[in-house]
């Protein structure tokens, strides 16, 4: 895959055929004004593995998310999402930069629960979760229904399918908000802070929602969080972040039982202690 | 001098027509301001920068200037063109236009007060664009601007007399024109023509807030 870049972009070739990363991001440069908010940054995400972000806030957890869902654009450097670029795509042996249609079909393999639940407050739960999967991917509404009342119990919500937003609580939004995503069956699951809008009562109903989806599907899922336990229980491996780069990763066991850098014994010792 | 009850009642059918004509040209006026003004909102949002901007500053001009040259400007200036209508017509078009021009801004704040998260979501959702702006965006930022909206209904029913420059017989005229044909002090009629805007902007006002109320949880 040898690809010339007209666009000052680094060279976006991975490193070797064998590369079975289904997330990469290559030397990505995030910027807001003088504020480097990704600094140079390489990592990978392999078909369904659960990665947790973790680390200081603005240290670009959220960014990471906000980039992969096209909500942001990087600076510089190239994200490829299951062999697909962010920023370019081919056209005639060409890379020339992505339109819209382009980044749509890279979209719809990522799904994203954000932390302000985000749900849209003009329809029922029914609505919210139907309404992608009638208009974007064509399903007929009975076929939609029926797929929001399996999610709907998944989260433990059936009863609530003709409720609206603003009558659920937090947690129940979110829960919404999470069977709104997976009904457009995302390979790649995007969860951004999603208890930390939440009253604490209410986190756990959320967790085991997202436990139960960790262990019961091979989704693929970046989860940035503060809630470490959940962190150690559902994923594959942890990214410790501090100002735009990845000060540390490993297995949860490791990286909360026996963290290697200083920095993130000090994030682990300060979180706990909240 | 002294109030004359039964010159102020024998001109009430006069007046009454008159209201009739005022109310008719409010309500054209008002569905063209309410549905051009949507237009001009989506179009600035939408269309390619030159186009936006060209229709920003002939919003700045319409809202720069009175509406009674704009009446006079259309009623003058559209024969020239070959375009030849009744002053009635051409009154609605210009309270319409006129209007558009406040409703555009309306729609404008409303669409901006959506919060981002929304459209964040529709985006994560891979939303089209119309169902993003039918769906989600315009059910949402509508509801909240449905008072003011309602105002400016009240500010065009009281801007119509000024279609008596273009010489639509609406309330304001009938009143004047019958007092010219009765030679009487035109005193009671322009009483009169007071009291049947306030008959019908007070009901209208109350039930704005009434509106206010109801879409303000929205």
């Amino acid at each position: 895959m040898q690809q010339s870049d007209p666009h000052d972009q680094p060279a976006a070739e991975p490193a070797d055929g064998s590369d079975d990363a289904y997330i990469r991001f290559e030397q990505v440069v995030k910027r807001y004004g003088d504020n480097v908010v990704l600094d140079h940054l390489d990592f990978r995400v392999a078909e369904g593995e659960r990665v947790t972000l973790i680390g200081p806030s603005g240290s670009g957890k959220t960014t990471i998310l906000r980039l992969l869902m096209t909500l942001e654009k990087a600076n510089g450097g190239v994200i490829w999402v299951n062999g697909d670029s962010l920023s370019h795509m081919r056209r005639g042996g060409k890379l020339v930069p992505a339109d819209e249609k382009h980044l749509r079909s890279v979209r719809s393999s990522i799904g994203m629960v954000f932390q302000q639940f985000n749900l849209f407050p003009n329809m029922t739960v029914r609505r919210n979760i139907t309404e992608a999967p009638v208009h974007v991917l064509g399903v007929s509404q009975d076929e939609a229904d029926q797929r929001a009342g399996e999610l709907l119990e998944l989260v433990g919500l059936a009863e609530k399918i003709d409720a609206h937003p603003t009558q659920l609580s937090g947690g129940q939004q979110q829960r919404v908000a999470i069977a709104r995503a997976l009904a457009m069956r995302p390979k790649v699951l995007l969860l951004d802070e999603v208890t930390s809008a939440l009253d604490p009562e209410l986190v756990a109903g959320v967790l085991d929602v997202l436990r139960n989806i960790a262990t019961t599907t091979d989704i693929t899922m970046l989860c940035v969080t503060h809630e470490m336990s959940f962190a150690r229980d559902v994923s594959h491996r942890v990214l410790m972040f501090d100002q735009g780069r990845i000060v540390e990763e490993g297995p949860p066991a490791q990286i909360f039982s026996e963290p290697r850098e200083e920095r993130t014994r000090s994030f682990l010792q300060a979180v706990l202690e909240d | 001098m002294s109030w004359d009850w039964d010159y102020a009642l024998s001109a009430l059918p006069i007046l009454l027509q008159g209201l009739q004509l005022t109310v008719i040209a409010t309500i054209g006026g008002y569905v063209l301001a309410i549905v051009l003004g949507l237009v001009v909102a989506l179009v600035r949002r939408l269309a390619p920068r030159w186009a936006g901007t060209g229709v920003y500053w002939v919003m700045e001009f319409i809202r720069s200037t009175p509406l009674l040259v704009q009446l006079f400007v259309l009623y003058f200036g559209l024969p020239v063109f070959g375009i030849v209508l009744p002053p009635m017509v051409v009154g609605i078009i210009g309270l319409g236009l006129h209007y558009a021009a406040y409703t555009a801004e309306v729609y404008r704040s409303g669409i901006e007060a959506v919060p981002r998260g929304q459209w964040e979501a529709a985006t994560a959702l891979n939303l089209p664009t119309r169902r993003v702006w039918t769906g989600v965006v315009l059910p949402q930022a509508i509801p909240k601007v449905i008072p003011a909206l309602g105002n400016y209904l009240i500010s065009m029913f009281k801007d119509t007399p000024l279609l008596l420059a273009i010489g639509v017989v609406e309330l304001l005229n009938s009143a004047y024109r019958h007092s010219a044909r009765t030679f009487e002090d035109p005193f009671e009629l322009m009483t009169m023509v007071g009291l049947l805007f306030l008959a019908v902007s007070i009901p209208s006002a109350i039930f704005i807030r009434h509106l206010e109320r109801r879409y303000a949880a929205v």
